[in-house]
């Protein structure tokens, strides 16, 4: 077992101690947000899912992933994007949360996954105060691969569900 | 294999009594009171019962004294186990039909000379 | 033959555990001088089977120190001397002491003994015993040192009925033979003609020369059990063959006679103790054993039985030509599988399952010892022991619980004076309560006291910062208060329940098991704390019924029946109420999608099905569009991974893959506004039985 897996270990290892992070990345509205990669569980296509009574928009419902019950958020209305039929290429990532309380598994509904990128954190931005949208909370910060932004996402902020009462 | 039934309504004694026996080449019976041996003693034969005097239920002079009336256990030597300051039961038990009587606390070696004196 | 006695420790010790909370349990019941027989002796039986355990698998400490325990007990149960209040409360402090000398032996550490030492005193006191009266009677060894060779003369006469001891005189002298050199006379003059011969009767007698270096005690003890049923005369003669040389060069050959007889062998404790402990296994682990009862165990067997006849006949089945008959056969085989290992599932659940009078037993004491601190009257009431609950949860539940007893002492209920000056019984009462409702144990701590104070409460809050002067808030947002972290309502932190431990510490712990924690109160009336938890790992029996195009599961247990609507019987209450007049009854009617807020169910009454159940003593129907299958599910926890969902107790995976929810009934009573905040009674009946009339 001393291959590929290993290797990639031990680059992401040496790449942490450099204070490189590697980013998964996702389109949503044509915009591509990174999520770190170590938090991601796996990453499924969308599939019949069990809705939540009463819940906010957001909360698509649950599944059942190999026995426990996962959530499972749209990004788009968490974000107030106007929402999109999902189709063949929607994808659900399975993140793990880490919140005050304990982690939580949870699944987020995005239009397509794009690429991994390795970015140093001190190429990361904070996101600057004048955007249209609210939605600046939910971004820890901006980077430039290439020619494209992506936006980094603060996943405990984007991932925690305001009680509806 | 001489077949002895053990009753205690201790769980670890009875455990002790039992173990020693069976290591010792004896075929144990277990019962947790003098009602339950009773039953058990009615519907199987014995070589000799060991008994202890404090049980709920069925205590172990009672026991003995019901035993003794059994035409099957009419020479079956019924043991007591009693503690050092039971005089009184072993007065007791001796009018009730027993045999004899195993002082606690005893350790297994004691237990099978004990048990050598009524069966071998 | 040699026998490691630490097997038995473990047994030894959790029946001793057992035989203490039996102890503390009927002490805790005595009234001196109204007391009965059977709950001293069962007092008595634990003590005495605690000592002759400690005794005989050398764990002395305990063994002196219950004989003293067991000497007063003795003496109260043979009328000797009269049970008083002080006994009761030493014999509760023995419990305690003997709990802790337990311990200490089970990690294998050196037990403290002070305490015991001290309450010994206490009990010699009331014996009038002096020091001597508890020495073991064992440590009385043998004095083996003496060597010197006699020579004793024997007679032994049996009375006839001695075989009717169970006695065999044979037994007796291969025995004496053992202490030494024997020579044996048998005389049979006694024997009868043949026709006064009764086989039963013992009619030989012997006359024994025994020569052996043993005293006089050892051949005594060898005829100890037929004193009485003999004439027995030993008598120290000169010697028939008195050499020395004969008794030491036999013994030297003999190494049979090194087996020491029954009743002259020294019981050195102390050394039986000291090889034991090297010995010891690795230190007990107390949780991580459970007892199970042995019908738990022989109904698993049973299973597992069906279990292997169901997949013999399966496999047969799959070696055959496959036909119409036998993809017939197969499928019944299969449906047998799913019940055999449903059942299997269930019965392997409910060997964690163990009845909460676990916890409840711990109860009286600490209330008898608390009120008894405080001055207060308390009765303690305990409902719903037989409850079961998962082993993990109990042990984290217990503490909590504790804790907020202590507070409903302390603070809820009143003193005498203070409850006969409002007019009520000077006997505060606390009940615990616990029951099953849907997937969740539910324990009330209930007590009848003054109610939560919401005044002082909030002044306390607002001077804590917790909320600002002009808050306006409900009542049961102020009793919510005090579960805020830095609450604390004592004047002074009292000795009883403000140990640092606040209610937001014990609302954090039931939390942390997945639960909640409520409290209710009514000034004046008392105060209600509801626990609900998960039965981790429990499994339901759930009806699922169909709500638009969504699947949900109705706890089997809390449905009352369900049926097709009889549209003349319903009338509207209110604004938007209906309700079904059944038989005697007004059963609101909740249209779950209208609660669940599902687009796309069936709304005439008449075209769909209401299922009646029961909540909390009270009757309502929930509008399904329709009734699918009844089947087993595991309860799996929302909260995991999202967090509570009104209404919702869980979810479960259907046989297909997907999630279906669990439906919380008085969660959804709640939900739907049907009842009044800290009132049981529904809006509903008020107003019903005002049309009714």
């Amino acid at each position: 077992m001393i291959s590929g897996q290993s290797e990639l270990d031990n680059k992401i290892m040496l790449e942490q101690a450099k204070g490189v992070k590697q980013f998964l990345t996702f389109i949503m509205a044509d915009e591509e947000y990174g999520v770190d990669i170590l938090t991601v569980q796996e990453i499924r296509s969308w599939e019949e899912i069990t809705v939540l009574p009463n819940a906010p928009d957001y909360v698509k419902g649950v599944i059942n992933l190999r026995g426990t019950i996962v959530p499972i958020l749209d990004l788009r209305l968490r974000f107030g994007l106007p929402s999109i039929e999902y189709g063949p290429l929607t994808v659900v990532i399975v993140v793990k949360v880490n919140f005050e309380q304990g982690s939580k598994i949870m699944g987020v509904v995005v239009d397509a996954v794009s690429d991994v990128y390795s970015i140093a954190e001190e190429d990361a931005k904070t996101v600057p105060n004048f955007t249209d949208s609210d939605n600046s909370e939910f971004v820890a910060g901006l980077v430039n691969v290439g020619e494209k932004m992506v936006a980094l996402l603060d996943l405990k902020k984007t991932m925690k569900i305001k009680c509806t009462h | 294999m001489k077949r002895i039934l053990a009753v205690d309504d201790s769980a670890s004694m009875r455990q002790m009594v039992g173990f020693t026996l069976k290591k010792a080449g004896f075929d144990v019976t277990e019962a947790k009171d003098g009602s339950e041996a009773l039953s058990i003693a009615k519907q199987q034969g014995f070589d000799a019962v060991i008994s202890d005097v404090n049980m709920p239920i069925m205590d172990g002079i009672t026991l003995i004294r019901e035993l003794r009336t059994l035409p099957n256990y009419k020479f079956t030597p019924l043991l007591m186990l009693t503690t050092e300051s039971g005089m009184d039961k072993k007065v007791e038990g001796k009018a009730a039909g027993a045999t004899g009587w195993i002082v606690k606390p005893f350790n297994p070696e004691q237990l099978l000379a004990v048990i050598k004196k009524v069966i071998r | 033959m040699s026998i490691d006695l630490s097997q038995f420790f473990e047994v030894f010790f959790e029946e001793s555990f057992e035989g203490l909370d039996a102890m503390e349990a009927e002490l805790l019941n005595l009234v001196p001088g109204e007391e009965d027989l059977e709950t001293i002796n069962t007092i008595f039986r634990a003590a005495h089977s605690i000592k002759g355990g400690s005794g005989t698998f050398g764990f002395n400490s305990v063994s002196d120190f219950t004989h003293v325990l067991e000497t007063l007990l003795d003496q109260i149960r043979e009328g000797k001397r009269e049970l008083t209040t002080e006994h009761v409360d030493l014999l509760l402090k023995s419990v305690d002491c003997l709990r802790a000398l337990l311990s200490a032996l089970q990690s294998e550490q050196e037990p403290d003994l002070e305490e015991a030492n001290a309450l010994r005193l206490k009990f010699e006191a009331i014996l009038g015993l002096g020091q001597s009266e508890h020495d073991n009677p064992n440590s009385e060894c043998a004095d083996e040192q003496q060597a010197e060779v006699n020579t004793y003369q024997i007679d032994f006469k049996p009375y006839h009925h001695l075989f009717k001891t169970g006695n065999e005189p044979l037994y007796m002298i291969s025995e004496l033979a053992e202490l030494g050199e024997l020579e044996t006379h048998v005389s049979h003059n006694e024997i009868p003609d043949i026709t006064d011969l009764t086989a039963d009767d013992c009619f030989l007698s012997w006359r024994f020369f025994l020569n052996t270096e043993k005293e006089e005690r050892v051949i005594r003890e060898i005829f100890e059990w037929v004193e009485d049923d003999c004439d027995l005369t030993i008598t120290l003669c000169g010697g028939l063959f008195s050499e020395d040389d004969t008794a030491q060069g036999a013994e030297e050959n003999n190494p049979d006679s090194k087996i020491e007889p029954a009743s002259s062998a020294p019981i050195n404790t102390q050394e039986v103790k000291k090889a034991v402990v090297s010995k010891a296994p690795p230190p007990a682990t107390e949780s991580t054993s459970i007892r199970v009862g042995i019908d738990k165990v022989d109904s698993l067997i049973n299973m597992v039985g069906e279990l292997v006849i169901t997949q013999a006949m399966l496999t047969q089945l799959g070696e055959q030509e496959i036909t119409e008959a036998t993809i017939a056969s197969l499928q019944e085989g299969l449906a047998q599988l799913a019940h055999n290992t449903r059942d299997l599932q269930e019965n392997v659940m409910r060997i964690r399952m163990l009845p909460i009078s676990f916890v409840f037993s711990r109860f009286p004491r600490l209330v008898r010892d608390i009120s008894q601190k405080l001055n207060k009257q308390v009765e303690l009431k305990l409902l719903g022991e037989q409850t079961e609950l998962d082993k993990t949860v109990m042990e984290k539940i217990s503490d909590p619980m504790v804790h907020l007893v202590r507070n409903s002492l302390d603070h809820g209920l009143e003193t005498v004076d203070q409850r006969l000056a409002v007019g009520k019984d000077p006997v505060g009462i606390v009940t615990l309560n616990a029951f099953h409702q849907g997937g969740n144990i539910v324990i009330e701590i209930m007590d009848d006291g003054q109610g939560l104070n919401t005044t002082k409460i909030k002044e306390k809050a607002i001077a804590n910062g917790l909320i600002a002067l002009g808050d306006e808030l409900s009542d049961d947002e102020i009793n919510e208060l005090i579960f805020m972290p830095g609450f604390s309502t004592a004047d002074a932190v009292s000795d009883i329940s403000g140990r640092g431990v606040g209610m937001d510490v014990v609302r954090r712990n039931i939390q942390s098991l997945n639960g909640s924690v409520e409290v209710s109160s009514a000034t004046g009336i008392g105060s209600t704390f509801t626990i609900r938890l998960p039965l981790t790992l429990a499994i339901l029996d759930g009806q699922l019924v169909k709500v638009a195009k969504h699947t949900y599961i109705i706890p089997l247990i809390s449905i009352v029946e369900s049926l097709q609507i009889d549209i003349t019987k319903v009338s509207r209450v209110g604004k938007d109420l209906d309700v079904l007049r059944l038989r005697d009854e007004y059963i609101p009617i909740l249209r779950l999608y209208n609660i669940f807020n599902h687009q796309g169910a069936i709304e005439t009454l008449d075209k769909t099905l209401l299922v009646v159940v029961e909540s909390d003593n009270q009757k309502i129907g929930l509008l399904v569009d329709d009734l699918l299958s009844q089947q087993q599910v595991v309860i799996k926890s929302l909260e995991a991974n999202y967090q509570k969902v009104d209404g919702v107790s869980g979810a479960t995976i259907l046989g297909d893959g997907r999630v279906s929810l669990i439906i919380d009934i008085s969660g959804l009573i709640k939900l739907s506004g049907l009842r009044k905040p800290g009132s049981q009674e529904l809006i509903i009946e008020s107003q019903a039985n005002l049309e009714a009339s």
